[in-house]
C-alpha cells in the first residue's frame, strides 16, 4: 500500500483513491462539497484544496484539489499549510457572497454541511459588501422544497438526479454566477429517487417537504435505527420523532443494502404513523375498552380463544417476532399466512429456489456490481425501486471498466469516466408485460404476456444447458431474443437474473432459476434477485404457515370461532367475496393493527399495534437478510408492539411457553431456539444488557433541547423518561457518546459534522462499510451441493382469445403499498384506477381512452376507465394493484369482457 | 519578407476561391503528403518545425499530435478552433474570410497525421461571413475530391462539418469546446485525460487554432528549416499580429515572429492618435498582463513576452492610452470575464463578479482601500491550479498588472471619490 506524508506524518493509504478520500478515511478533517463517495469527484467547488510538495526540500509547494489528485506513494501534502487554509477559507467566502445567511429559518440548519464546512474553514467575517443575487424558487411537487438562493452550485443535485439516478427533469441552467438548478418549469419532480436531493444537497436548497409540515431540528429529534417498511428490499433508515410524531426518515448507510440512498416511497411513506386513522386505544365492539390499564381487554381476548377453534392470521408487514409469537399462541396447525394466494405462491417459490439452488440472492450492492442483467417480468422501478437504482449502476460496469482501462482512469474520476463512456451501456435485457422505466437503458426490452416471458426464460436456459428441454413453437423473434440473451449471459462474469412478484407468474420464477442455475453450472458467478411484495414477506414465508384460503375454508366449515388477525387488512389479501365469507363465518375477530381499515370494521376486539416507529422487531428482506429495527419513541397511548400484546394475552391464558417471555431478547431467543432457520437473529445486534463504558446508547443527541419544557403546559415537573428494557438504547440524551455498534446507530453525528455527511466518520473508508460491519445477517445461503433438477414445465404460449383479455398486474411505487399512501404527498402521486389496453383491443371492444370498460372477476364487477398502452401485447390488459378503493383482482387471469 | 499565410488573400477582402487557391499551389501539400508521407512522418515534420500553437498557449503542435494513440479502433476527430472570442483578437477572422482552403488543407493533412475520419470547424457565432465562406469552401473541397471517401484516390477518408457556436468565450477553451460540440454545457473538463486520448465523444481528438492549422500546408511544402528561417527568434514562422486601441492604423499584419512591440506600434499601426500618449498594452489579447513603455523593445514571441512578465497569447495587442481610465478599462474586461465564466468552479464563478463589482464601485467613486486589498487577494487566489481552467487566471492578468503599473489611478479614484477621467 502506498505511503503518503500528510503534514509531516506518514500514513499508509489505499491505492486507487484520491487524496480527499484518503484524508477522510484516515479520519482527518478536510472540507468538501462537490465530491460524494457515491458520485465521485469533478473538482467543481475547489473546497478541498491542499498543498502538495515535490519532495521534502520543496517548501513552496503548490495548491491542488485533493479530490482530483490520485494517491501516489511517497507523495507529500499538507492540509494545514497556510496558503491552503487561506484558500479554503476564501472558497467559503465566495460561496457566501450570495448565500442568504438564513440559517435560523432554514430547514437545513443544524444539519447543514455548509454550516459545518464554514466553521471548519474558519471563515467568520464577511468581506463582500455588494448586493446578492436572488432567484425564483420552483414548485417541485409534494416531496421537496426548493430555495435556490441558498445554492452554492456544487452540482451534486444534477449529478445524482441525472447521472446517477437517470432522471430527466432536473438540470442546470444559465451560466456564470446565475447558474440555476431546477426544472425547466415548475412541476413535480418525476424521479422515484428525488428525495435523495434533500440529503445530497449540502445546504438548504432541496429540503424535505414532509418534514416542513411538522418541522423539528435534527438535534431535537429522538431517533433510532430502523428498516424501511415500503417494500421487500429492507433499506436501512433512520426515523426521527418529537412530540409523538415521526418527523422524518433519512438514510441509514448500509454498504450492502441501500448505500447512501432511499426511494421516495421509503423516505416519505412514513406519515401513516401520524395518521388520524391510527387506532390508539383497545376497542371492543367498536367502543373503547372499558378500562385503560389493559387487563379487561386482554380478558376479552382470552375468553374468545376457544382451544382448537382459534386461528391466527399472520402478516408480511409485521415483524418476525409478532408473527412467531402469534404462531406459538394459536399453534402451528392454526397459523395462516395472511397473504394472497398469488403472493404466497410466488414468495414461497422464491424461497425454495434460493434454498435449493447454488445461486446466491443478490444484495443491492451485489446487484449494482452485476455486469449483465436479465429482468424477467418485473417493473423493478415500481416493485422494488432501489433495485432499479442498482440496475442503473450495473449497466455502467462494462463500459466504465473498458474506459478505465483505455484511458487509465480511477473509479472516482466521474466526469472523465462519463465522458469516455458517453451513452454506452452494458447489457440489460428486460422482458416485461408493458414498457418500464428501465427500458430506456436496456439493450433489449420486449413486452409480452407472463407465460411468453417464461417461455423466453426457458428458451435461454435451454441454450445454456441442452439438458433443459427446448421450447417448442417459438416464433423466430422469440428465438432471436433468447439467443441474444443466452450469448451475452455466457460471456458475463457476474450476471444477475431478476424476477419476482411483479410478474405474477411462478413459471417466470422457475425459468429465472433455470437460467441462473445453468449459468452456475457453466462456472459463471450468477446471482438471483427475487423481489417480494412486503417488508417481511420473506420472513413470514420462512416462518411457514397455512394458506389463507384454507382459513376461509375452515371458517366455512365451522372449524374456527375466533381469528386473531395480525397487522393485516384481509380485504387486500382476499377478494371481497371470500373476505366477506370469512368474516361472516367467524364469531370473533381480534385485530392487532395500526390503522382503522375494512378488516377493523369486522373486528370484535381491536388492539392498537405499534408501527415500526413504536416497535422493536426483526424483518427479513428478499435476499434473506434479517435486520433489526428499533423503537423510535414510546407512545403515550396504549399502542405497543403486537408481539407484546400477544405475550400479554398468552400470560392471561397461562400459555406454557409464551408466558415466560417478556422482553425482545426473550422472544428473539425463543424464535432462534424454535426455528433453526432463524438461528442467526440473536446476533443481529447486541442484547439489552449491552453497555458501552457502562452506559446505554442514547436516542437523543446531546444538544436535544426543551426537555424540561416540552410538557410544562401539562405539568411543570419533568416526567421520568421511559425505560427501554428491550434494547441497549435509552430514550434520553444521557449515555455513551461514542460510536455505537453499526446496527444500533440512532443518528450520524460527530464533532464538527452535524449533517448526514458525518457518516464518513463511521466508515472504514469513505463509501466503505461501517466500522462495525454492515448491519444485518443473511439467513439464506446458496446450496453448496448444487441444485434440484431443472424445471421443465414450459407453459403454452399465450395467444389472445376472442372476447377475452389476460389481466396482468401493474404495480405503482406510489399507490400499490398499503401504508405509505397515508402520506398525503404519496397519495397525491397515486394514479386513479384504470384498465390498460392495447389500442387494437380497444377497437375490438369499441372503447377509446377514457371510456369505461366493464368486466367481471370472481363475481365482482369492475368498471374502469381505459388507458391505451400499445406496449402491451394484444389481448393483455393491465390493472393497477392495491390502489385504495379498488378490489383486488387476481392477476394474471383471463377475464371475459 | 515572406507572408505565407496571408500573401494570397486578395486585397479586396474577398475569399480566395478553390481554383484560385489551386492556382497558387493550393492542395499540392496534401497531394504530396498523401503520396509520400506516412501519418507519423507528417507529425515528425511538424515537430521538427517546432510550430507552436497560435491559439495562445504556445504548445508544440507536433508534440500534441504525437499523443494521439495510433493503434486504436473507432473514430478520431480533428477540430479547428475558430471560436475567436478573445477581446481584441481578430487574426483568425482574416484567415477564415480570406483563405478558407488553406485552413481546410491544413486540417486534412492534420487529420491524416492522426488518422481522424471526421473534422469540425468550430466557429464563433458572430463570424457570419466567415461561416458562409467556409460552408462554400467545404462544399467545393468535397466536390473536388479533397474531402469524402478516397481522397485524391488514396485510401484516406475525411468528413468535414462546420459548427457555429452560440457565442460563449468559454468555447475557446478546447475541452469546453468539445463539450459544447457534443451538445452539452460549455464547461471545461479536467485534464488528464487530455483530448488527444479522450476528447470529442470520449474519442482521441486534436483541437488546433485556425492560424496553426493554416501553417501546415506550408510546412509540408517547404519544411521545418524554411519555417524557422522566417522568424527573427527561436520561435519559428511568421505570426499574425494585431493592434487595436487608439492608434492611427489599427489592423493585423503577418510579420516575422519576434518583431518588437515598438515596430508594431509605430511602423505598422502608425503610432498613437494625435494628442494621445501610449500608456500600456495588453500584448496578446484581453487575458494577458499589461506591459508598458518600458517594454516596447520586447520581442513579440512566446519567450520574449513571457520574460517581460506577460504572454504572447494570440499576438493581438490592445493599447491603452493616457486619456482612457485604466480602472474603467479593466472593469470592462472583468465584466466580460465574469459574464463569460461558465459557472462551474467557485473562485471564477463568484470571484470574477466580485472584482467586477469592486471595479465598478471604484469607477463610481464608492471604492475603498479595503476593496483594493480585495482585488489583490483575488489576483493571488484566482491563479492557475486554484481554478478549474485558465479563464479566471487569464482574467486576473490584466487586473494584477494594472494594479502594479497604474496603482496611482486606482488610489486616485478612492481619494477623489470619482473617476478622474472624462467620460463619454
Amino acid at each position: 500500500m502506498p505511503i503518503i506524508n500528510i503534514d509531516n506524518k506518514n500514513y499508509e493509504v489505499k491505492e486507487g483513491k484520491n487524496l480527499l478520500e484518503a484524508c477522510l478515511s484516515l479520519g482527518l478533517n478536510l472540507p468538501y462539497f462537490c465530491w460524494h463517495p457515491a458520485l465521485g469527484a469533478v473538482g467543481a467547488c475547489r473546497q478541498c484544496a491542499v498543498k502538495v510538495f515535490k519532495d521534502a526540500d520543496d517548501t513552496k509547494g503548490r495548491i491542488i484539489m485533493s479530490c482530483m489528485e490520485p494517491v501516489k506513494d511517497q507523495l507529500r501534502m499538507s492540509i494545514d499549510d497556510k496558503d491552503a487554509r487561506n484558500f479554503r477559507e476564501h472558497v467559503i467566502g465566495w460561496l457566501m457572497t450570495n448565500h442568504p445567511h438564513d440559517c435560523a429559518v432554514c430547514d437545513e440548519g443544524g444539519a447543514c454541511h455548509l454550516q459545518d464546512m464554514t466553521v471548519m474553514t474558519g471563515h467568520s467575517y464577511r468581506d463582500y459588501h455588494f448586493t446578492k443575487r436572488t432567484y425564483n424558487n420552483q414548485y417541485l411537487g409534494p416531496f421537496l422544497n426548493h430555495e435556490m438562493n441558498r445554492c452554492i452550485q456544487c452540482y451534486r443535485c444534477v449529478r445524482f438526479y441525472k447521472d446517477f439516478a437517470g432522471g430527466k427533469d432536473l438540470d442546470v441552467f444559465a451560466a456564470h454566477n446565475h447558474v440555476y438548478f431546477g426544472r425547466q418549469q415548475d412541476g413535480i419532480l418525476e424521479s422515484e429517487f428525488s428525495g435523495n436531493l434533500a440529503e445530497i444537497c449540502p445546504t438548504g436548497v432541496f429540503t424535505d417537504k414532509t418534514l416542513k409540515q411538522h418541522y423539528t431540528r435534527k438535534w431535537d429529534l429522538t431517533s433510532a435505527a430502523s428498516v424501511c417498511q415500503g417494500c421487500g428490499l429492507g433499506c436501512n433508515i433512520l426515523a426521527g420523532e418529537r412530540y409523538g410524531a415521526v418527523r422524518q426518515i433519512t438514510n441509514r448507510f448500509n454498504a450492502a443494502v441501500n448505500g447512501y440512498f432511499l426511494c421516495d416511497r421509503g423516505r416519505y411513506g412514513y406519515e401513516f404513523v401520524n395518521s388520524d386513522q391510527r387506532i390508539k386505544t383497545p376497542m371492543v365492539h367498536h367502543g373503547p375498552a372499558e378500562q385503560s390499564n389493559g387487563i379487561p381487554v386482554l380478558e376479552h381476548v382470552h375468553h374468545r380463544m376457544v382451544p382448537g377453534k382459534t386461528i391466527g392470521i399472520g402478516s408480511p408487514r409485521a415483524s418476525l417476532e409478532s408473527n412467531a409469537v402469534l404462531k406459538e399462541l394459536v399453534g402451528a396447525d392454526n397459523f395462516y399466512l395472511g397473504v394472497s394466494a398469488a403472493d404466497h405462491d410466488l414468495v414461497s417459490l422464491s424461497l425454495r429456489l434460493l434454498r435449493q439452488g447454488p445461486v446466491r440472492a443478490a444484495s443491492l450492492q451485489d446487484a449494482a456490481a452485476a455486469d449483465v442483467v436479465l429482468i424477467l417480468g418485473e417493473d423493478v422501478t415500481n416493485t422494488a425501486p432501489m433495485l432499479a437504482l442498482s440496475v442503473r449502476q450495473a449497466v455502467r460496469r462494462i463500459p466504465v471498466a473498458a474506459a478505465q482501462q483505455q484511458v487509465h482512469l480511477a473509479a472516482w474520476q466521474d466526469a472523465a469516466i462519463r465522458e469516455a463512456v458517453q451513452e454506452d451501456k452494458g447489457p440489460l435485457f428486460i422482458l416485461s408485460m408493458q414498457e418500464t422505466k428501465l427500458d430506456e437503458i436496456a439493450q433489449g426490452a420486449w413486452h409480452t404476456a407472463p407465460d411468453n416471458i417464461a417461455r423466453i426464460g426457458y428458451a435461454v436456459s435451454h441454450l445454456l444447458n441442452d439438458t433443459i428441454p427446448e421450447v417448442t413453437g417459438m416464433s423466430e423473434q422469440g428465438r432471436d431474443i433468447a439467443a441474444t440473451i443466452a450469448k451475452t449471459l455466457k460471456s458475463a462474469a457476474h450476471p444477475l437474473i431478476i424476477a419476482g412478484y411483479g410478474g405474477g407468474s411462478e413459471a417466470i420464477l422457475k425459468s429465472a432459476a433455470n437460467v441462473a442455475w445453468a449459468l452456475h453450472d457453466l462456472g459463471i458467478d450468477a446471482m438471483l434477485s427475487f423481489t417480494v411484495p412486503e417488508c417481511n414477506s420473506m420472513g413470514l414465508e420462512m416462518l411457514d404457515g397455512h394458506r389463507l384460503e384454507s382459513a376461509v375454508e375452515r371458517a366455512l366449515n365451522n372449524g374456527a370461532d375466533t381469528a386473531i388477525v395480525l397487522e393485516n387488512d384481509l380485504y387486500r389479501r382476499l377478494n371481497q367475496h371470500s373476505a366477506d365469507l370469512f368474516f361472516n363465518n367467524i364469531k370473533s375477530v381480534i385485530l392487532l393493527d395500526h390503522l382503522y381499515n375494512t378488516t377493523a370494521e369486522k373486528a370484535t376486539v381491536i388492539l392498537p399495534a405499534g408501527t415500526f416507529a413504536e416497535s422493536d422487531g426483526t424483518l427479513v428482506n428478499n435476499e434473506g437478510r434479517a435486520q433489526r429495527f428499533f423503537q423510535v419513541f414510546t407512545p403515550t397511548t396504549a399502542v405497543q408492539e403486537s408481539w407484546r400484546w400477544l405475550l400479554q394475552v398468552a400470560a392471561v391464558s397461562g400459555h406454557a411457553v409464551l408466558s415466560s417471555l417478556q422482553h425482545l431478547d426473550d422472544v428473539v431467543k425463543f424464535i432462534a431456539a424454535t426455528y433453526p432457520q432463524f438461528d442467526g437473529i440473536t446476533t443481529l445486534t447486541p442484547d439489552a444488557h449491552f453497555r458501552l463504558a457502562g452506559q446505554k446508547v442514547p436516542r437523543e443527541p446531546h444538544r436535544y433541547s426543551g426537555r424540561t419544557a416540552m410538557l410544562a403546559n401539562e405539568n411543570v415537573s419533568e416526567p421520568k423518561p421511559a425505560e427501554d428494557e428491550d434494547t441497549a438504547l435509552s430514550f434520553t440524551m444521557e449515555g455513551y457518546r461514542g460510536e455505537p455498534p453499526s446496527s444500533m446507530i440512532p443518528f450520524f453525528w460527530q464533532p464538527g459534522w452535524n449533517s448526514v455527511q458525518a457518516v464518513n466518520k463511521y466508515q472504514v473508508e469513505t463509501g466503505g462499510p461501517l466500522h462495525d460491519g454492515n448491519a444485518g445477517k443473511r439467513l439464506i445461503e446458496p446450496n453448496v451441493n448444487g441444485h434440484t433438477p431443472f424445471y421443465t414445465e414450459v407453459p403454452e404460449p399465450y395467444l389472445p382469445l376472442k372476447e377475452h383479455l389476460l389481466l396482468v398486474p401493474c404495480y405503482h411505487i406510489f399507490g400499490s403499498e398499503e401504508l405509505s399512501i397515508h402520506t398525503p404527498g404519496i397519495a397525491a402521486r397515486m394514479p386513479a384506477p384504470y384498465l390498460l389496453l392495447h389500442s387494437e383491443d380497444a377497437k375490438r371492444f369499441q372503447v377509446t381512452e377514457g371510456h369505461l370498460l366493464h368486466f367481471m372477476d370472481n363475481g365482482h364487477h369492475y368498471t374502469l376507465p381505459v388507458i391505451i398502452n400499445d406496449t402491451l401485447q394484444q389481448g393483455v390488459a393491465g390493472i393497477p394493484v392495491g390502489l385504495p378503493g379498488m378490489q383486488i383482482a387476481e392477476a394474471p387471469q383471463l377475464i371475459k369482457v | 519578407m515572406e507572408r505565407p499565410l496571408t500573401q494570397h488573400i486578395p486585397l479586396s477582402g474577398a475569399a480566395l476561391q478553390l481554383k484560385e487557391y489551386e492556382a497558387v499551389g493550393g492542395y499540392s501539400a496534401l497531394r504530396k503528403v498523401l503520396q509520400e508521407l506516412t501519418p507519423k512522418e507528417v507529425t515528425e515534420k511538424v515537430k521538427d518545425a517546432n510550430l507552436k500553437g497560435r491559439g495562445g498557449a504556445g504548445f508544440s503542435t507536433g508534440m500534441k499530435w504525437s499523443f494521439v494513440p495510433m493503434n486504436v479502433t473507432g473514430p478520431k476527430y480533428l477540430i479547428a478552433n475558430a471560436d475567436e472570442m478573445e477581446p481584441g483578437t481578430f487574426k483568425d477572422r482574416w484567415l477564415l474570410e480570406g483563405n478558407p482552403h488553406q485552413l481546410l488543407e491544413g486540417m486534412i493533412i492534420a487529420a491524416y497525421a492522426i488518422q481522424a475520419t471526421q473534422a469540425f470547424v468550430f466557429m464563433r457565432w458572430a463570424y457570419k461571413e466567415a461561416a458562409q465562406i467556409m460552408t462554400r469552401a467545404i462544399a467545393d473541397a468535397y466536390a473536388a475530391g479533397y474531402l469524402g471517401k478516397n481522397i485524391l484516390g488514396k485510401d484516406f477518408q475525411l468528413d468535414m462539418q462546420l459548427h457555429t457556436g452560440v457565442g460563449r468565450y468559454m468555447c475557446g477553451e478546447e475541452t469546453a469546446l468539445l463539450n459544447s460540440l457534443e451538445g452539452k454545457r460549455a464547461t471545461p473538463r479536467a485534464k488528464p485525460p487530455f483530448p488527444q486520448v479522450s476528447g470529442l465523444f470520449g474519442k482521441p481528438t486534436i483541437v488546433n487554432n485556425v492560424e496553426t492549422l493554416s501553417y501546415i500546408p506550408h510546412i509540408m511544402n517547404k519544411g521545418g528549416d524554411w519555417f524557422k528561417s522566417l522568424s527573427y527568434t527561436a520561435d519559428g514562422g511568421t505570426k499574425i499580429y494585431g493592434v487595436s486601441g487608439k492608434v492611427n492604423k489599427p489592423g493585423a499584419w503577418e510579420l516575422p515572429m519576434g518583431v518588437t512591440m515598438r515596430e508594431l506600434l509605430e511602423e505598422h499601426a502608425g503610432g498613437m492618435k494625435a494628442g494621445l500618449r501610449f500608456r500600456g498594452v495588453l500584448p496578446g489579447g484581453a487575458s494577458t498582463d499589461f506591459l508598458t513603455d518600458a517594454h516596447l523593445d520586447v520581442k513579440m514571441d512566446f519567450v520574449g513576452v513571457a520574460a517581460a512578465g506577460s504572454r504572447l497569447g494570440t499576438g493581438t495587442m490592445v493599447v491603452l492610452d493616457d486619456q482612457t481610465c485604466p480602472v474603467g478599462f479593466v472593469h470592462n474586461l472583468e465584466h466580460f470575464f465574469a459574464q463569460e465564466s461558465c459557472g462551474f468552479c467557485t473562485p471564477c464563478r463568484e470571484g470574477l463578479p466580485w472584482t467586477e463589482k469592486i471595479l465598478l464601485a471604484l469607477e463610481q467613486g464608492k471604492g475603498t482601500y479595503a476593496d483594493l486589498e480585495q482585488l489583490e487577494i483575488h489576483t493571488q487566489l484566482l491563479g492557475p491550479g486554484n481554478t478549474f481552467c485558465a479563464l479566471a487566471p487569464g482574467a486576473m492578468e490584466p487586473l494584477q498588472s494594472a494594479l502594479k503599473y497604474f496603482r496611482e489611478d486606482f488610489e486616485q479614484h478612492i481619494k477623489d471619490k470619482k473617476c478622474p477621467y472624462a467620460h463619454h
